[in-house]
């Protein structure tokens, strides 16, 4: 039973991380009807840019927060430069920039930072006072730390004029223009939102995964299985998703399928969702005019 | 000129160009093609010849690819896992039973058949980003498929299955790499006689026609559910059968060589070699094959760097690839040479 | 050659075409400071593509379009709204998803001055249905209620010129009395210009002082409503008698 709990708690801690590469992949999604495939790897470059500022001494929160930074810019500025000339483009076209964009991150690291596996810290102590034999700290910290990021941007969203402005032009992108909103720029930083989100996902992964270029590939698989959960346009339906997902993982993992398939049992929730159900549990059931 | 450019008629008085027709044309430079093809195993070294061998193979792989991406619109980004099981059952055929090996290239194909027409079935509902989005997890986690413990009596798990290279047959005066390259050519020949016949004709007419307006496609009468489940299957089965070729030029299957960046290699293919062409699957060929080979040499990131840029600048400066550059150059060319034949 | 010193809008040459597909054909439009100007057409005449060309959305337009003093052709939509002009589109362009107080709050997205509260109150005391509904989601008003805020939110703009798609589009006849009494009321209170698109001409025609009557792309008739509405072709033709 101890260890059931165990599975459980700790794949709620994974879900955290799925949540945030959910919500990520939603919010692109909600305002162009793309699937964001680099998702994945530029978490993983923003992570990298954390290490090099640890490694220069930046305490480890200041570090966190200039890396958000970095990762929120270089999210507006692959929208701005790579992805709006194929903003109209049909899918295959904009599929292949994707996974253009994807192996270009991919190998820049790789070439600046090796491919060779780094260790990465986690801010939370093994030690801490709110560890268990159920949640390792770590644990703990990262579903502290990914509620807090996803209530800020549900905050935002909400609460404040960009957020709304945002929302608007995702939606209704003439009208949006009709009030006077830049749409344009509210996709660039819808991006740039994306970029950060995910970047939270790595550095709260790199502690257990350990940091090398290919860390976030199966991390993106389950945060796309967690999307198509949660319904793709929905983005409490992706933090939901994510730690239905994580749990999932870990109990399939543990007692069904045995550890070496996890990532066949996140292709099998994939396919399964877009076959039983393809607008998820929350997500709007799309009918197409003819 | 469009994607996929499919000639229903001729003018009805052809033009020359030099004294032949564009028919005529074709006709020679396909002709010449083949003999060239059939000259190269005595030019070439071992390790040359192994790799135009390879050339061959991923010819088949993208022409099946681009049947299904290109001409009718499904996108796949997971390939690699069709061309795994069309490998992974020649090996083990080969390791298992006694199958001789030219058996196993159609029973790989034969298998891939039913298992792209499974996965076909299901993914009928699935347009642009969640198609691609279901192959990408395929691609993701065949290697670890693969590697499952309790398939390991057949898989050989992490090692994989070594295979040995079949000698010529009949005494044929061939080293054992010639051979193979000829058995290669022996197959992608009527492959790609057979998918040029088919994209000609009326399968390739509704296959487009499915690509860019389903619902219309429908409504002419066209069974859009079958052409596309059909589709899915013929081109697993060329990447099936490549597959099985493919593992006996490299001698040996193991899991790890069958992820997603095969997958992503195959993408590559289509894009640089250029969307709904046939001749674009061997101009991507001589790209996968080759690149990777010297771009190594610069770094070990160097491959997949090169491989994102020409991805994304292919689709911004040259979206019919290779072959829609080579097409719209002898087009020009045409037009400044051609005479019309005197009335 | 500047605009004249009275007009708010004033388009001279105006073409515009959906890609091959020409739909204007040198369209010469004025619209009198503080006025109403109605234009009228039947189905397909290019009435709606006139105000998108005006803000140049969807359509690839030629043509000079001076507004307050300024040039605006070419201009992006975001930023020629911004000048003051508030198009209250075809079919409403609500947010559906969003409440009405989130969709009057967009229409006040450009606005720097502290009197956006006061217009809440302005808007709401022309609309008093908005105010009782105002946490509820648009998408689920009714269509009279949606165009009060589709009007409302362009409103909250405080633009100089209104521009209307064919406002009383699938409503009834006495919702529809009831929001051009409205328009009338905003013209003569806030001094608002307006460039009316209508399919109902005996409506638009008892608000408007200025009418065109569009044919084809082109502006075949134009003056005083008055003198419009008692026209015998415009009689039997858009007003049935």
């Amino acid at each position: 039973m101890q260890a059931f709990l165990h599975q459980v708690l700790s794949g709620l801690a994974n879900g955290g991380i799925y949540a945030s590469v959910a919500l990520a992949l939603v919010m692109i999604y909600q305002a162009t009807h793309h699937v964001n495939f680099a998702q994945g790897e530029m978490a993983m470059f923003s992570t990298y840019v954390c290490w090099l500022l640890l490694q220069a001494g930046v305490p480890y929160w200041v570090a966190f927060i200039l890396t958000l930074g970095f990762a929120f810019a270089a999210g507006v500025a692959i929208e701005r430069i790579i992805v709006r000339p194929v903003e109209q483009a049909p899918v295959l076209t904009v599929v292949a920039v994707f996974i253009g964009l994807l192996l270009i991150i991919n190998s820049l690291a790789g070439w600046l930072f090796s491919y060779t596996i780094k260790a990465f810290p986690s801010p939370f102590p093994s030690d801490a006072w709110y560890g268990s034999p159920f949640m390792s700290p770590h644990e703990v910290g990262m579903i502290f730390v990914t509620m807090v990021v996803l209530a800020l941007v549900f905050f935002f969203f909400r609460f404040t004029p960009l957020g709304l402005a945002m929302r608007a032009a995702a939606q209704n992108p003439v009208s949006s223009r009709l009030v006077g909103i830049r749409v344009g720029w509210m996709l660039a930083i819808g991006w740039g939102l994306a970029g950060l989100i995910g970047s939270v996902a790595g550095m709260m992964a790199a502690p257990i995964v350990y940091l090398d270029p290919y860390m976030m590939t199966g991390i993106l698989l389950y945060g796309f299985a967690a999307a198509l959960v949660g319904g793709i346009d929905n983005a409490w339906g992706a933090v939901l998703g994510g730690f239905t997902v994580g749990v999932l993982e870990n109990v399939a993992g543990a007692y069904v399928v045995g550890t070496e398939l996890k990532l066949t049992v996140a292709l099998a929730i994939i396919i399964g969702v877009l076959v039983i159900r393809p607008s998820g549990l929350f997500g709007r059931v799309l009918v197409t005019r003819v | 000129m469009t994607m996929a450019t499919i000639e229903t008629s001729r003018p009805a008085a052809a033009r020359q160009y030099a004294g032949l027709s564009l028919r005529a044309w074709r006709i020679v430079g396909v002709a010449a093609l083949l003999v060239g093809a059939c000259a190269l195993p005595f030019a070439l070294s071992s390790y040359h010849l192994f790799q135009a061998t390879q050339v061959l193979v991923y010819a088949m792989v993208l022409l099946g690819l681009n049947i299904l991406t290109g001409f009718n619109g499904q996108i796949s980004l997971g390939h690699g896992a069709f061309y795994a099981i069309g490998a992974y059952t020649a090996a083990v055929l080969l390791d298992k039973t006694g199958v001789p090996y030219w058996a196993t290239i159609p029973l790989a194909g034969a298998v891939c058949l039913v298992a792209g027409f499974l996965f076909g079935r299901p993914a009928l509902r699935l347009e642009g980003h969640y198609l691609a989005l279901a192959t990408f997890a395929l691609a993701v986690s065949t290697p670890q498929i693969l590697k499952y413990k309790h398939f390991e009596e057949w898989t050989g798990g992490v090692q994989g299955i070594v295979i040995t290279k079949p000698d010529a047959p009949l005494g044929l005066p061939l080293d054992s790499d010639q051979w193979l390259y000829f058995f290669c050519l022996l197959w992608t020949v009527p492959l790609f006689v057979i998918g040029w016949n088919l994209l000609r004709g009326r399968t390739g007419r509704a296959m487009v026609a499915i690509r860019d307006h389903p619902m219309a496609a429908a409504t002419m009468g066209i069974d859009t559910a079958l052409y596309k489940s059909m589709t899915f299957g013929v081109s697993a089965m060329y990447t099936g059968i490549a597959g099985a070729l493919g593992a006996l030029v490299a001698q040996f299957v193991s899991p790890d060589s069958f992820g997603f960046p095969l997958s992503i290699q195959f993408l590559v293919g289509i894009v640089v070699g250029g969307i709904a062409s046939i001749s674009g699957a061997v101009f991507g060929a001589i790209f996968i094959e080759f690149v990777p080979n010297i771009a190594d040499q610069i770094s070990k990131a160097a491959p997949q760097a090169i491989y994102g840029i020409f991805l994304i600048t292919s689709m911004y400066l040259m979206p019919m690839g290779v072959a829609g550059v080579i097409r719209r150059a002898t087009a020009r060319l045409a037009r400044m040479t051609g005479e019309r034949p005197p009335r | 050659m500047s605009a004249s010193a009275d007009a708010i809008l004033e388009t001279r040459g105006l073409d515009a075409a959906y890609g091959p597909t020409q739909v204007l054909q040198a369209l010469d439009l004025t619209v009198p400071r503080g006025g109403i100007v109605t234009l009228l057409g039947a189905n397909g005449a290019g009435k709606t593509t006139a105000l998108r060309a005006i803000c140049n959305m969807m359509v690839r337009c030629a043509g000079e379009i001076h507004f307050a003093g300024q040039r605006i052709d070419g201009r992006a939509t975001e930023d020629i709204v911004r000048l003051g002009i508030g198009h209250v589109p075809d079919g409403r362009g609500t947010f559906v998803s969003l409440t009405v107080e989130e969709n009057l709050r967009l229409g006040a997205y450009t606005r720097r001055d502290r009197e956006v509260a006061q217009d809440f109150e302005r808007v709401y005391g022309y609309f008093p249905r908005l105010k009782e509904r105002y946490r509820q989601q648009a998408g689920t008003l009714s269509g009279g209620e949606q165009q009060m805020l589709a009007i409302s939110r362009a409103l909250m703009l405080r633009p100089k010129l209104l521009l209307l798609d064919e406002p009383s589009f699938g409503l009834a006849p006495l919702i529809v009395q009831e929001i051009f009494r409205i328009l009338r009321a905003i013209n003569q209170q806030e001094g608002t210009s307006m460039l009316l698109v209508e399919q109902n001409a005996s409506i638009a025609l008892e608000l408007a002082d200025q009418a065109y009557l569009l044919e084809t792309g082109r502006i075949i008739m134009a003056g005083p409503s008055r003198v419009i509405s008692s026209d015998e072709s415009v009689r039997r033709a858009y007003l049935g008698y």
